[in-house]
């Protein structure tokens, strides 16, 4: 017994900052290519960076001049205001409450009818953004499938994507990212054991007051996680908008990503692009913070 | 409303509303799938006149889809194996060792696995033009390989914390160094959590669009993300049918690595995993 305990532990002695080499390559390519980007964004976010014009010649530290020109900016109150409509209407309200219901209803019925809808939901995940895109661009498009069905229905043509064009970019995040919801809540549903609720029903609780006094309660944990998880994944939510909307029309659904995209890319400022960087990573800070903490108690 | 009547209408609504939500799902996702084989493919669902398989064969008998698929697949191919060799070593003494300083490392892992990549794109790309790492490939591989570690480290770890000490102790004991002891005895035991982190990473990379479009300029170097959303976005929607029939072979690869995973998750789906410290 005591030999063959002391034998690995001389094994690791002998290599005893082995492990050094196993780390290193991967906290390498992490402190270059995702580290120091991050800091990167902090520095350059004081500078004049820019791609075109003077600036691209001179990199020029300026202070807390593109955080001035940020708070003056109506288009970054504009932006704000789109993250948040999106954020609440796409993760918090559409993929987190649709995928409990989702659950929820799923819930000891008939296990045929819940693969097929379950499949059908997942599909929508599983499709990468640009195909959810293409998909639901064409659904509420002019000629689209929505407008055939109310056309059908005798209802006059809606030109969606002009006239609700963030309720159309929210459906679509709700239509890609529900089943991640779905998901976790259907594992952490199994979990509530039936015997609580079975009691609940004895004692003539109602399915409302079995639903808020007993289910909800037990899973808050993974609602608490989940909402911060989803609300992390549609805070960089850029492709699914960008191929649909474009941010338009006008500044409609121009969230932080888009915006910070035109700033960077399309108007060059790289310097103001990355100060609005640094907003949509301060938000991502704050909600990862939150969430670890959430995950630790 | 009588008992009886409330007992059997609860029976049912739950089936009616997610037969409604079931159908909206649904409608977006039938309609890429006929219009692919919809000789006149439109904007909205119809039901084609006659099939037709002209549209795949065109997407695939083109050179330049074929290239897109190729660069695509080799990104994320290469950024699925990467990922797990450097996860699976970095993984090793995290989960065997007592290392002062690995409470603090794993949270600061967490804590990169969960914030936005978006956020980031505007250091990365003028980072990459310092590096000449611009409109490069295996530059992309490389940034993607660095967004997908943090996950990599963290999954990996956990599922190695479940592999028992015991067999690698044997090996051991019967000269195997460390290496071959992660080689033969841990990755083999592994199986299902390597699969997992590789279609995870391979997927994540498969479907992105931001990265290659922020850091690739030449179209000849587009994988098929970026050449869809060419088609889709610069020159109109000309061929519906091309496009849909584009979009399900792009999707497949996901699908069908989804698919398999379901084999490699014991448990479905949960959170709990991430739990453990």
């Amino acid at each position: 017994m005591n030999s063959s305990a002391a034998l690995p532990l001389a094994h690791k002695k002998k290599r005893s900052y082995a492990w050094i080499y196993f780390l290193l390559p991967s906290i390498a390519v992490m402190l270059v290519f995702f580290i120091y980007p991050i800091l990167l964004t902090f520095y350059y976010s004081f500078t004049n960076l820019a791609l075109t014009g003077e600036a691209a010649k001179e990199l020029k530290f300026i202070g807390l001049d593109n955080y001035v020109r940020m708070f003056q900016d109506p288009s970054v109150r504009v932006s704000i205001w789109n993250t948040l409509v999106f954020l609440i209407g796409s993760a918090v309200i559409g993929q987190q409450v649709l995928g409990f219901v989702i659950a929820l209803l799923m819930k000891h019925k008939n296990r045929l009818f819940r693969r097929v809808i379950g499949t059908i939901v997942l599909a929508g995940w599983v499709t990468p953004e640009i195909v959810c895109a293409l998909c639901l661009y064409s659904f509420f498009g002019d000629e689209g499938t929505l407008n055939a069905i109310i056309g059908f229905l005798g209802i006059p043509d809606v030109a969606w994507l002009y006239t609700v064009p963030m309720l159309t970019v929210i459906l679509a995040n709700i239509w890609h990212g529900t089943a991640f919801s779905m998901l976790v809540f259907q594992a952490a549903l199994d979990d509530v054991p039936n015997e609580i609720e079975e009691a609940a029903v004895v004692d003539g609780a109602s399915r409302m007051q079995i639903l808020l006094r007993i289910t909800i309660p037990y899973i808050k944990q993974t609602i608490t996680t989940n909402m911060m998880l989803v609300t992390l994944q549609t805070l960089g939510v850029f492709g699914l908008i960008y191929a649909m909307t474009g941010g338009g029309p006008g500044t409609a659904t121009t969230t932080l990503p888009i915006f910070m995209y035109n700033q960077a890319f399309v108007n060059y400022q790289l310097g103001y692009g990355t100060a609005i960087s640094l907003l949509l990573l301060l938000l991502g800070i704050v909600l990862s913070l939150f969430y670890i903490r959430s995950m630790k108690e | 409303m009588n008992g009886q009547q409330r007992k059997w209408v609860y029976r049912i609504l739950p089936y009616a509303i997610l037969a409604v939500i079931g159908l909206c799902f649904l409608l977006p996702l039938l309609w890429v799938l006929v219009a692919s084989i919809d000789p006149n493919a439109m904007q909205s669902l119809k039901m084609p006149a006659r099939f037709t398989g002209a549209n795949y064969s065109e997407v695939i008998t083109s050179q330049e889809n074929q290239r897109a698929f190729a660069i695509g697949l080799l990104m994320s191919l290469g950024q699925a194996l990467i990922v797990v060799i450097l996860s699976l070593l970095a993984a090793y003494p995290l989960s065997r060792y007592q290392l002062k300083y690995k409470k603090p490392f794993m949270l600061t892992i967490l804590f990169m696995t969960s914030l936005p990549i978006t956020a980031v794109m505007v250091p990365v790309y003028q980072l990459f033009l310092g590096l000449k790492l611009y409109n490069n490939v295996f530059g992309v591989v490389l940034f993607f390989v660095a967004s997908s570690m943090p996950y990599g480290i963290w999954m990996i770890k956990n599922f190695m914390d479940s592999v028992p000490n015991d067999l690698e102790e044997a090996a051991w004991v019967d000269g195997a160094s460390v290496f071959t002891g992660i080689r033969k005895v841990v990755a083999p035991l592994m199986v299902p959590g390597i699969c997992t982190v590789a279609i995870f990473t391979f997927s994540g990379s498969w479907g992105n669009f931001f990265v290659p479009y922020i850091l690739l300029n030449s179209p000849e170097k587009f994988p098929a993300s970026l050449k869809l959303y060419q088609f889709f976005g610069q020159y109109g929607m000309a061929d519906y049918g091309q496009l849909a029939a584009f979009s399900v072979l792009y999707a497949l690869p996901s699908v069908l690595l989804y698919i398999l995973s379901q084999q490699f998750m014991s448990k479905g789906f949960g959170l709990q995993g991430g739990t453990k410290g």
